[in-house]
């Protein structure tokens, strides 16, 4: 079904302040942590302090003394309560596969050995810092044994996860000009604005949780698994979440000892992680390591692109990230050459944060397009010009599009790339060297099944339901504007509800998918509606009788048909019955694969993954695009690094929501700057510890490291990936960046940082 | 957080007096005054500290957050905030490195709450003394080790460590009191007394848990900026890893008496490179009576470090702290200052 044809036009794409943005600004929206129920108790948490071991014994005795205390969960009494969710990856829904509470065993620093359940928060507080823990500690391996690591592989979870075409090393080894360089990126974590929190409350044998949550389908269904209750018992709340970013995607292992806790106690308990806490709460990107090797001829043409990579994942799962999919398709090269390795170590388990692969993935390797560039004296633009591709240089599928070029073009000239003189360090300003680097950014546009439910007033007013999520990112705008587009009404008209799993299923806001998922989910229940309305008017005695209904549309609370007759909303509403009329649609990608068309929606409606990623869709690759521009000043003297400047372009097919979509990438190129400059979780290899876990000691850049940014919207075209061509761009802009800047800072001081953060002792 | 009593002084004498009580130091006392709360709260709230008593002082603030300037200097009361001296007039002009280490601390919300006094007194950012779970701190623990000496200590001191602590002092302001020959007004049961401000914090040496010279109860009132030819040609030079908020790695404090490019005389502090604020008299020495050159500034900055000490994460921080101290030797002799 072609649902675009139909639309009303004008809405989709009209830059719209965010719609919830009221509610926000005046502290109306209620985010999960902000729900207070009567009789609430509250919970704190007690962690580990080894990395590897088993707990001895605890003494409760003072913790129990304390004043307000109503229960401590240990093993000891919870033991066998929580039953085991497989890790996500493996066909589950936990973030990890240690099972909370489950024995003495200590997997990792900073895992849940106790939680404290009182009257107030304060005495949980007091009460937790007086358990005393005493565990046999064993030694533990930190993540990579060595800069150069000699890893243990692990089966590998995705096919097709280390794309290999022709012969790499004979190409490289005859090549004109030859890079071979290393490079690494640090452990980092998300560190969302609301913490890890969770509410549980029981109304006879149904569950009720509220925590911020990016996928609520995965939350009830996995929580479900874990009680042993069945997932219509479960009813998983967030309707707004203050930042997630990857880390509110899997169940963590708190929410079932809230839930175990409130039952225990018949009464509301609510937990509170304290940022402490939530480094090893929830999940993280962990620390990568890569071998790029990048064999070219004297024009330029790469004839070689070997990168392995290794990544760092807990003793108990064997979580990857393998960018290699994307780096190895990013440019036209006859010969490519790529593998992944995993080391295992005594840490939690890591999980997606936001561009999980790209992000580190595509610093290496835009970085050594950068090295590469220098070496052969070519503008660092011109070469990704002359190694553009229609196709994947694996396969040779063709990209559904592809506007890097035009990027690279439009943030060039905005950037004023032109005047930079190529020399480093030629271009000082005062006491400040100055440095111009690029980089590209890429995303996969992957898509997923989605259900949405939109129910049209006789008013004019309609409700659109759906158990998606705003994490922040404008998705209760985009999918308003979706629906007020299709009916044919205002953006006022439209009420969205997402985040409750007693809505229509959805899938989890990661991937980039949710925009692309949705909004064709929403359009086509909008269709529905339409198409029974003018069905109907057609064959009525009414102002419509006798026209095309394929070509009636709905325009400002009315059916008009293409010959210009129109009929009042309300006098073609009557004719179904009474009230509203609700349309529902059960979208199926149009490039999902045979298994998710037929099992996609039974999949959906458990929490179980199915998203068509975008190396898989079909008989093409889609990804988005955009090309990244900065300008770094470093101190001649004391060697601050500082970013001024930055320009993106994006290409990401049909922009629903240009206002929210301009954010998404505003904060993705600060994220970047933070990722190449600022964050870094430091941990204490003695003991396999984190040691900065604050906002305080983990970085990000503040408001005045961030001056000016620069978004440009880059228009395409593309009927292949979706019917409504939406391509997703929520972890698109922050990748590339962090290249981007270290390429400025070679520019600006003939200094190649491969280790990411670039930190003031590297320039000195 | 642990359950404390909490009170209202009602007068300076009164709070001073039900403030002393026996304990191996002030900071450590399980009485202490709760000014601006900016530290002490926060680390009470991690269980760093663990007062059974807090002795608000608040109350106290119309006489104790004077600021004024006459002919003798600038008096400024413990209990102004850091953002109300910052911005004022008299400051701004006469001493201008004053004003410009307080704006570069912290944030503006900090700065609005935090007093002079609780300033001077912040407590060390390491992050093992920051997080109970990390047995082995000298200043928390006396006598338990120190678990930043083999660890990570990147943001630790080079300058007046021992073996039993090597956490950097973290202000900004004291820098600005310790090379400008400020001077502290102290209250306490036993009587008042004045001291320079160089003699209030104590090195590490064996004993790391011991901050300050203060003893219990003893309360700052005031601080006393004497005038000096050099106040007018001051700056703060601040580096840090972000634009922000955010601790210095290394910074410096120069007041410059220059005469025909001749340093009539200067005075010189460090930061965020000591276990204390940190007066250079070496890098005083070898300007005094010289031309104020790059050659010059290399040469003080060599004395200012050469008795540093490196831990490898910190392995930079000489070279750095030589680079800023050069830095803001050159600017200050660039400055133009009104006679």
């Amino acid at each position: 079904m072609n649902v675009s044809a139909r639309a009303e036009g004008g809405m989709i794409g009209r830059p719209t302040p965010r719609i919830d943005g009221r509610l926000k600004v005046t502290g109306a929206a209620r985010y999960p942590s902000d729900v207070i129920l009567e009789d609430t108790a509250y919970a704190f948490l007690v962690m580990s302090t080894i990395a590897r071991g088993r707990i001895k014994e605890f003494d409760l005795t003072e913790a129990q003394a304390v004043d307000g205390v109503l229960d401590i969960l240990t093993y000891e009494n919870t033991k066998g309560k929580v039953r085991k969710s497989r890790y996500f990856m493996r066909g589950g829904y936990a973030a990890s596969s240690v099972v909370p509470l489950e024995s003495p065993k200590i997997w990792h620093d900073g895992q849940i050995v106790a939680m404290v359940v009182a009257e107030t928060y304060e005495a949980a507080r007091e009460a937790a810092y007086k358990v005393r823990v005493e565990s046999s500690a064993r030694e533990a391996a930190p993540g990579f044994d060595e800069r150069r690591p000699q890893p243990r592989q692990t089966p590998h979870i995705f096919a097709g996860s280390e794309p290999q075409v022709g012969d790499a090393e004979t190409a490289f080894q005859d090549s004109d000009v030859q890079i071979d360089a290393y490079y690494t990126t640090p452990t980092q974590h998300h560190n969302a604005i609301e913490l890890y929190t969770t509410t549980c409350v029981w109304s006879g044998d149904q569950l009720t949780v509220h925590e911020p949550s990016q996928y609520v389908h995965g939350l009830k269904n996995g929580l479900a698994k874990q009680l042993g209750i069945k997932p219509e018992k479960v009813r998983a709340v967030s309707p707004f979440i203050g930042g997630a970013f990857g880390a509110k995607a899997a169940l963590t292992s708190r929410t079932a000892l809230v839930a175990i806790a409130a039952k225990r106690l018949n009464r509301p308990v609510k937990l509170v992680a304290t940022r402490q806490q939530g480094f090893t709460v929830s999940t993280y990107r962990a620390e990568t390591q890569h071998h790029i090797k990048l064999g070219a001829d004297r024009s330029g043409r790469l004839m070689s692109l070997s990168h392995e990579g290794w990544e760092v994942s807990s003793r108990s799962d064997d979580y990857k990230v393998a960018g290699t999919e994307t780096t190895a398709l990013l440019y036209a090269c006859p010969n490519v050459f790529t593998r992944v390795n995993i080391v295992h170590a005594d840490r939690s388990t890591p999980g997606f944060m936001r561009s999980p692969a790209e992000v580190p993935y595509v610093f290496a390797l835009e970085s050594a397009m950068d090295e590469l560039a220098a070496a052969l004296s070519m503008d660092p633009v011109e070469l990704r010009r002359i190694n553009d591709t229609r196709v994947s240089p694996i396969d040779q599928k063709p990209f559904s599009s592809r506007s890097l070029r035009t990027c690279y073009d439009r943030a060039a000239e905005a950037f004023g790339w032109s005047k930079r003189n190529p020399v480093p360090g030629s271009m000082q300003d005062g006491e400040w060297l100055v440095g111009w680097g690029c980089a590209t950014a890429c995303y996969p546009t992957n898509v997923a099944p989605a259900e949405a439910r939109v129910t049209l007033a006789p008013n004019g007013t309609a409700r659109v339901q759906t158990a998606g999520h705003d994490l922040g990112t404008g998705a209760y705008t985009a999918i308003a504007l979706t629906a007020a587009e299709f009916l044919g009404v205002s953006l006022e008209s439209i009420n969205v509800e997402l985040g409750d799993s007693t809505l229509p299923p959805a899938p989890v806001a990661g991937g980039s998918n949710a925009t692309a998922s949705i909004c064709n989910a929403v359009a086509q229940a909008c269709e529905d509606i339409r198409d029974r309305l003018a069905r109907a008017a057609v064959q009525s005695g009414g102002a419509l009788r006798g026209a095309d209904a394929t070509s009636i549309r709905l325009s400002r609370g009315a059916l008009v048909s293409a010959d210009g007759r129109s009929e009042e909303l309300k006098e073609s509403l009557s004719r179904l019955g009474f009230g509203p009329i609700e349309g529902f649609s059960k979208y199926v990608p149009e490039v999902a694969s045979l298994p998710i068309r037929i099992m996609g929606h039974t999949l959906l409606s458990r929490g179980l993954p199915v998203m068509t990623i975008g190396t898989s869709a079909g008989d093409h690759v889609q990804y988005a695009f955009g090309a990244e521009f900065v300008e770094v000043r470093v101190h001649e003297r004391t060697r601050e690094i500082r970013v001024p400047r930055l320009v993106g372009a994006f290409a990401a097919g049909r922009i629903v929501s240009p206002t929210t979509a301009r954010s998404q990438l505003l904060g993705a190129l600060i994220w970047g700057v933070a990722s190449a400059l600022h964050e870094e979780t430091e941990i204490d290899e003695r003991v396999t510890r984190y040691v900065n876990k604050d906002l305080a000691d983990y970085m990000i850049p503040v408001n005045a490291d961030i001056r000016d940014v620069e978004v440009i919207l880059v228009p395409e075209e593309d009927h292949k990936v979706n019917a409504l061509g939406i391509k997703g761009l929520g972890e698109l802009g922050n990748v590339g960046t962090n290249a981007a800047i270290a390429n400025a800072v070679y520019h600006a001081t003939g200094r190649r940082i491969r280790d990411l953060p670039i930190r003031i002792e590297d320039l000195l | 957080m642990r359950p404390f009593a909490y009170e209202r002084a009602g007068d300076l004498v009164s709070a001073v007096t039900a403030a002393t009580i026996e304990a191996d130091s002030q900071i450590r006392a399980p009485i202490q005054f709760l000014a601006g709360g900016t530290t002490l709260l926060d680390l009470m709230k991690i269980d760093v500290m663990r007062p059974e008593r807090l002795i608000d002082i608040n109350p106290l603030e119309k006489s104790l957050s004077e600021i004024s300037f006459d002919r003798s200097g600038l008096r400024l009361g413990a209990l102004a905030r850091m953002s109300a001296v910052a911005h004022h007039p008299d400051v701004e002009r006469e001493y201008p490195v004053i004003s410009q280490a307080l704006k570069l601390g912290a944030s503006a919300q900090l700065r609005n709450m935090a007093t002079l006094g609780g300033n001077v007194l912040q407590r060390t950012r390491c992050p093992y003394f920051r997080d109970v779970s990390w047995h082995a701190c000298n200043k928390r623990d006396p006598g338990s080790g120190c678990s930043a000496r083999q660890g990570l200590n990147r943001n630790h001191a080079v300058l007046g460590t021992s073996d039993h602590c090597i956490a950097a002092y973290p202000g900004d302001f004291a820098q600005a009191l310790i090379a400008l020959d400020a001077t502290v007004s102290i209250a306490g049961s036993k009587g008042d007394r004045r001291i320079p401000f160089s003699d209030l914090h104590r090195l590490p040496a064996d004993t790391p848990h011991i901050e300050t010279t203060l003893s219990p109860g003893e309360l700052i009132t005031e601080f006393h900026f004497p005038a000096r030819p050099w106040a007018r040609r001051s700056l703060y030079l601040k580096v840090r890893d972000r634009e922000s908020y955010e601790f210095a790695v290394a910074s410096a404090v120069v007041a410059l008496d220059l005469a025909d490019g001749v340093v009539r005389d200067i005075r010189i502090a460090l930061g965020g490179v000591a276990t204390v604020p940190w007066r250079s008299l070496a890098a005083e020495d070898a300007l005094r009576g010289k031309p104020l050159d790059e050659s010059r500034a290399g040469m003080a900055a060599e004395a200012a470090f050469a008795t540093a000490k490196t831990f490898g994460g910190n392995d930079f921080k000489p070279e750095l702290g030589r680079a800023t101290l050069v830095r803001a030797l050159l600017a200050v002799a660039m400055l133009e200052v009104r006679s």
